[in-house]
């Protein structure tokens, strides 16, 4: 055996593993045309019963669908966790390019319901007579649901923006609760001099939490036509917010700290972190992942620009029935079991923040003192906050393509303090170039 | 410059320091793993990454892993190792004896097959698990295991590694010989060749496996029911848990979890490493 094994030789260096995550996908639409009817085809449908899918990661899902199916022991409802948000849409997008797979019933964030919606891919909930459950749901959130062409689910949860924040730390540092956002930059400056360990809030940057920063400053960057899409990250509702983050972004006063890490969780926690502009839905997740805050937060209404209440929605989900689904009638009277009956108890139980206006108008839930809270009544907030929805606002047709590019641009501006316009800028050129590949007449300004 | 003896070859301090370097670089993430992974969810949120966490939780930790939610993380296990074995198992065997056809056996369209080969090496397998949804959607095939078996079990690199290997390590006199002794060319591959591939068998294996045993990207979107998942896919959906509305975060059990996961890996590798290293100095040296 005389030949050189060098080439073997080479084999000790082969330690490869490449695996590159590059998600992606484009959804066109297909499937067979929704039956029409009223509210007496989802009622015969009911009684005849049959089996569903229904995809969802919310924690209340496994609760309801066994309610349910007390409720109507002729009706299986096969409950999957098909994944969290985007992992989700990758599945759902797919199964409906492929024209089988998908589920009769989908969790879908508000966000995102638009470019289903579009695509063709729910069924409109108009042809079961649900429109007429318009009176009750709050605003905000049937404007979230509802188009010009049709009522693509009925709303769960809604997240109405406030300010939640750390009493305990504020107090210590003579900070008062920050009316405008002028008033909140200051606060920032002051608590982080005195002390450099602690931090007035942290992001790291988010697409979703820019987008209603925005959406609450008047900025309208989105406008959609059928297939026809404007995009302007230069309006003055636009600037209005990036002129006041910047000076938080640039001016080092936001804590290091990737949202929903355990970092994250602990800072809030520690008091690293005294306080968070966010959706009404957070208190839960105070009461379940944060312990050591128990007693020291309390909420206020979402600081403004000019001291006029205004706020806008962040997250929050839909259940739409999904066009490929062999039973729709069936799969409507589930959705309006669970959003529109007594599926709803279960999941504000759970901690979410509801969108229907029996619950956001009853005393139990409107008066309620939380213990976590100090004992403050902290739904009185929450409930005026979510009638402070400033109306008219659109999300792109693809908005969750959108989402996932967001760190490769606007991302930068946190990284580099580069000023955020920059950042928003070539998000926006992102954008246009990607609707228009995908089919869209997408234009800048 | 002093001449070196054979028998000690020369210390190089900078090269100790930069292997000494990449040595923590790469075992600080072990160790933080290893010391998380004892921690409970509260000790997770109040200590800091790198310091241990009053409390020992490790046991407590696996026993909450194997249970939680019904105890799906075993049936996570058994869809993995299934998928490892199955898929990694067979795309070895298919990378071998293809590999060892396209090296000594002379056909026309070799060149051919050469090219496809080498450009299915250069394709992420990522870039083609949205085309390989649609086909097996038409096929009926999506949510089930043999969707993320079938796609395993072509290893173009695999093959390429044993391709070559073979064309060095399988001497053509030693086929000659065997042939006029009347062995048949099966007999030839079973009994012959492979003891002479071994070295490079177990490297298309370790590297199959380890592939397959990390895939990602295949499974979740190829599965939408967490029956089905392999741990990769199961546990980024637990970590998925601390986000959002209603976020119910078991850090503690991902943690675990991930720790759990990477143990059979470590310990294949233990396993396989004599073979590869001693079929590698192997005929190194003229006797």
């Amino acid at each position: 055996m005389s030949r050189t094994r060098s080439r073997a030789k080479a084999f000790a260096a082969v330690a490869l593993a490449a695996a590159l995550a590059v998600g992606c996908s484009s959804g066109g639409s297909s499937g067979p045309a929704a039956a029409t009817g009223t509210q007496d085809s989802v009622d015969a449908a009911l009684k005849a019963g049959g089996t569903i899918t229904y995809w969802s990661w919310t924690p209340s899902a496994k609760d309801q669908v066994a309610a349910f199916e007390k409720e109507y022991p002729n009706v299986k409802v096969n409950y999957v966790n098909a994944g969290t948000n985007k992992d989700e849409y990758t599945k759902l997008q797919n199964a409906i390019k492929a024209g089988n797979g998908a589920p009769d019933v989908a969790q879908i964030e508000y966000y995102a319901l638009p470019q289903f919606a579009l695509t063709d891919s729910l069924v409109d909930l108009d042809h079961y007579g649900f429109g007429s459950f318009e009176k009750d749901y709050s605003a905000s959130t049937w404007a979230q649901v509802k188009n010009s062409t049709g009522l693509y689910g009925l709303p769960q949860d809604s997240g109405p923006m406030a300010l939640f924040y750390n009493k305990e730390v504020f107090d210590k540092n003579g900070i008062a609760v920050p009316k405008t956002w002028a008033e909140y930059v200051d606060a920032a400056k002051k608590l982080h001099a005195a002390d450099p360990t602690k931090y007035l809030t942290s992001d790291t940057g988010d697409p979703g939490f820019a987008l209603s920063m925005i959406w609450q400053a008047g900025g309208r960057p989105f406008s959609v036509d059928g297939k026809n899409v404007k995009i302007n990250f230069a309006d003055p509702g636009v600037k209005k917010w990036t002129a006041n983050w910047d000076q938080l972004i640039q001016g080092k006063l936001l804590a290091p700290v990737k949202e929903w890490s355990d970092d994250w969780f602990r800072a809030l926690g520690d008091g690293t972190i005294s306080s968070l502009v966010t959706g009404a839905w957070m208190p839960g997740n105070f009461m379940s992942s944060v312990p050591g805050g128990s007693g020291k937060w309390a909420v206020a209404p979402m600081p403004t620009y000019d001291g006029q209440p205004v706020t806008a929605e962040n997250g929050g989900s839909t259940q739409s029935v999904v066009k490929q689904s062999g039973n729709p009638a069936l799969a409507a009277a589930f959705v309006r079991w669970l959003n529109h009956g007594n599926g709803v108890q279960p999941f504000i139980k759970s901690g979410g923040f509801p969108s229907t206006t029996a619950d956001l108008t009853s005393p139990a839930f409107v008066d309620e003192a939380v213990p976590y809270f100090g004992g403050q009544k902290i739904n009185q907030v929450l409930t005026q906050a979510s009638k402070d929805v400033a109306k008219g606002w659109t999300y792109l047709p693809y908005q969750t393509y959108a989402n996932s590019v967001f760190s490769d641009t606007v991302g930068k501006a946190y990284l580099n303090g580069t000023g955020l316009d920059a950042g928003l800028a070539a998000w926006q050129q992102a954008l246009v170039d990607y609707g228009n590949q995908q089919g869209f007449t997408v234009s800048a300004g | 410059m002093k001449t070196q003896s054979v028998t000690r070859p020369r210390k190089s301090r900078t090269l100790t320091a930069v292997m000494a370097l990449y040595l923590v670089y790469t075992l600080v993430p072990l160790v933080w793993l290893v010391i998380n992974a004892a921690k409970t969810q509260p000790a997770l949120f109040s200590t800091s990454g790198l310091s241990f966490g009053g409390t020992f939780a490790l046991f407590d930790n696996i026993g909450q892993t194997f249970t939680y939610n019904n105890g799906i993380f075993f049936r996570w296990l058994g869809n993995t190792v299934l998928y490892v074995v199955v898929g990694a198992g067979g795309a070895t065997i298919l990378a071998t004896a293809a590999g060892y056809g396209l090296a000594k056996y002379r056909f026309p369209g070799r060149r051919a097959v050469f090219a496809i080969v080498l450009g299915a090496v250069a394709v992420p397998t990522t870039a083609l698990a949205v085309p390989t949804f649609l086909m097996f959607s038409k096929l009926g095939l999506t949510n089930t295991p043999l969707a993320v078996i079938i796609p395993s079990l072509i290893s173009p690199f695999g093959l390429y590694l044993i391709w070559v290997y073979a064309a060095d390590a399988i001497p053509d006199e030693l086929l000659e010989a065997a042939r006029i002794d009347g062995a048949g060319e099966l007999r030839i591959f079973v009994t012959v060749t492979l003891r002479q591939l071994v070295p490079g068998i177990v490297t298309v294996a370790l590297f199959t496996m380890v592939q397959t045993w990390n895939n990602y990207f295949l499974p979740l979107i190829m599965l939408s029911e967490p029956k089905w998942y392999p741990l990769t896919v199961g546990l980024n959906q637990w970590s998925a848990q601390a986000n959002g509305a209603g976020a119910q975060p078991i850090f503690n059990l991902v943690l675990t979890g991930s720790l759990l996961t990477i143990i059979p890996l470590v310990v294949a590798f233990l396993l396989m490493q004599r073979f590869w290293q001693s079929g590698l100095s192997a005929g190194s040296v003229k006797q």
